[in-house]
């Protein structure tokens, strides 16, 4: 297990202050050496580093509280509840939902989406339509072509323009009285696109259709509140918000989680039991068959106190400030061209360079000691619209400095060395 | 920065800028297909045989550095070659950029394709100076028309 440095406990933060030093050192990850230099984690929008404290209460669910939860009336079962639950009401929390019930835990963003997919797709008829965007992840891509080879549901697609921002009015001329649900993303894990997500749920309700949103990037840059949204689902993954893996989040509002059918059979999303019926259990539980990933709930619970006592206007204030001075200077670099130039954009930095493959880039930062994201990100519709194979993207967190962002630049000098 | 100096060496540079092959053959050739899903390197490789022997070939396709200076030097180093031999050097270049034991006649035989022995220091990368021999390979001895080097 890796010692934590000491006095290195978000408990030093106070909640003016926003102390860069201190924040690196509460993750223990990035003061480590790569190929010989300093870790510039810049692959933040793949997954986030963990704080000592997240890595603290998985060691100490294990080490102290193992058992199984809402089973046992013995004391560590108790405790292992308490604290489950315990995240599960930070998590509404965290999105402003109006009830804990809402809250759903499953493995991840993906998971959350497959589960609306699978659940929702029971009650689909051939001819239904999913309302989706260029710009998703294959993750909210493949769940509702699945749909489409098993059900006949049909996939209308909202176009998006040169900059990466959503085609609106293509958007409602899609919305027509066989749509059956709008799934977006929230902020591009390629282009860092922010998609003007009330006004495209207000669109949708005003047909009566429900939206869900994939909220995987954007939880650790805006506050999200999702009764101010009005979503009717919201999905991340605790991974990307400094929690651990294998834990994500599926917000539902109440009514149509009741409404819907169960997801998966098993122990936990049961009240009774026979082989003539089975009565499911309420919400949340009718969701969550199996003993859940009890260590990484309580994790995430224990990243969303880190972010939230950091602030996530704080957050977003700094990382908007290294993005734009991000997009400045890589920007200036002769032979470079950012991907996707919305005026809403946060977080991702997509770019490629002239006459060198965005992996031989990827290759040279990393012997530098910078880490980025190389290839299509998992969006290859995205990629297609602009004509591309791949990109470099440069994901920011909170933890990252204007001195990371200088070390890139000069990297990116130095593959022109190499290659022109 | 000496191992990147091992990858990106300036024969490799060279045949990045300027691929050698980089044409289609005509309709009488094999044509196979090879892609690196992880990357989304894709390649069309074209094969003419005669008597067992390599008599043309050629390539088109995008790629990293890697895989198409690799496809560049494979072309060269196959034309005129037999089958045989040409299955030969797949072997001796397999192992070399995944780091195995050559023999000797591994090593004299490569020649030039040596310069290749700096990939095995970069696992990730093995797969972008593969696809094209694996796409060769699928060439050589199958019926197959697609390739992917995962």
């Amino acid at each position: 297990m890796i010692g934590p440095p000491s006095g290195s406990t978000t408990q030093n933060l106070s909640p003016q202050s926003f102390d860069i030093t201190q924040i690196r050192r509460d993750f223990p990850a990035l003061s480590q050496m790569v190929n010989g230099k300093p870790l510039v984690y810049l692959d933040n929008a793949a997954t986030t580093q963990k704080s000592t404290t997240v890595i603290e209460a998985l060691s100490r669910y294990y080490s102290k509280d193992n058992a199984n939860v809402h089973r046992g009336v013995h004391a560590l079962s108790e405790r292992a509840t308490t604290a489950y639950e315990g995240a599960r009401e930070k998590t509404r929390e965290f999105l402003n939902a109006s009830k804990s019930q809402e809250i759903i835990f499953v493995r991840g963003a993906t998971e959350g989406i497959n589960l609306v997919a699978q659940v929702m797709g029971q009650r689909l008829q051939p001819g239904d339509e999913i309302v989706i965007s260029t710009m998703e992840h294959h993750s909210n891509i493949v769940p509702w072509q699945m749909l489409r080879d098993t059900r006949g549901v049909v996939l209308r697609v909202i176009p998006i323009n040169d900059a990466g921002e959503l085609i609106l009015n293509e958007y409602n001329k899609l919305l027509n009285e066989r749509t059956r649900l709008v799934s977006l993303v929230h902020l591009s894990n390629v282009i860092g696109t922010i998609n003007p997500i009330r006004e495209v749920i207000v669109r949708a309700h005003n047909r009566g259709v429900p939206v869900l949103i994939d909220g995987a990037q954007a939880v650790s840059h805006v506050k999200v509140d999702v009764q101010a949204l009005d979503c009717d689902f919201y999905v991340f993954s605790s991974h990307k918000l400094f929690g651990p893996t294998g834990v994500g989040v599926l917000y539902g509002k109440e009514s149509l989680l009741e409404s819907l059918p169960p997801y998966q059979g098993g122990g936990e999303m049961i009240s009774s039991v026979s082989f003539d019926r089975t009565v499911y259990n309420k919400l949340p539980y009718k969701f969550e068959a199996g003993t859940p990933n009890i260590a990484g709930v309580i994790g995430l619970g224990t990243a969303i106190d880190y972010v939230t006592k950091l602030g996530l206007e704080k957050i977003a204030a700094h990382k908007d400030n290294l993005m734009s001075y991000a997009t400045e200077s890589v920007g200036a670099i002769e032979g470079v061209r950012i991907i996707g130039t919305a005026e809403a954009k946060a977080s991702v930095l997509s770019f490629i360079m002239d006459n060198v493959h965005p992996h031989d880039v990827g290759t040279i930062l990393d012997q530098e000691g910078i880490a980025v994201r190389t290839g299509h990100h998992c969006g290859q519709p995205l990629m297609d619209r602009f004509g591309l194979v791949a990109t470099v993207r440069a994901s920011f967190a909170f933890y990252n400095t204007s001195e990371e962002v200088d070390k890139l630049v000069s990297a990116l000098h130095r593959v022109r060395e190499v290659f022109v | 920065m000496s191992s990147l100096g091992d990858l990106y060496q300036e024969v490799i540079l060279d045949h990045n800028r300027r691929p050698r092959n980089f044409h289609q053959l005509d309709i009488s050739s094999r044509k196979v297909e090879g892609h690196n899903p992880l990357c989304g390197d894709h390649l069309t490789l074209y094969v003419r045989f005669k008597d067992g022997v390599i008599d043309d070939i050629g390539f088109q396709g995008s790629g990293c550095a890697i895989s198409t200076a690799s496809a560049s030097l494979m072309t060269d180093a196959v034309k005129g070659k037999t089958i045989e031999e040409a299955k030969l050097l797949f072997s001796g270049f397999h192992n070399m950029v995944t780091g195995k034991l050559m023999s000797t006649v591994d090593v004299e035989m490569l020649g030039k394709l040596s310069i290749f022995a700096g990939v095995c220091k970069f696992p990730v990368r093995v797969k972008c100076a593969s696809l094209a021999w694996h796409t060769l390979r699928a060439a050589l001895q199958s019926d197959q028309d697609v390739v992917s080097s995962e």
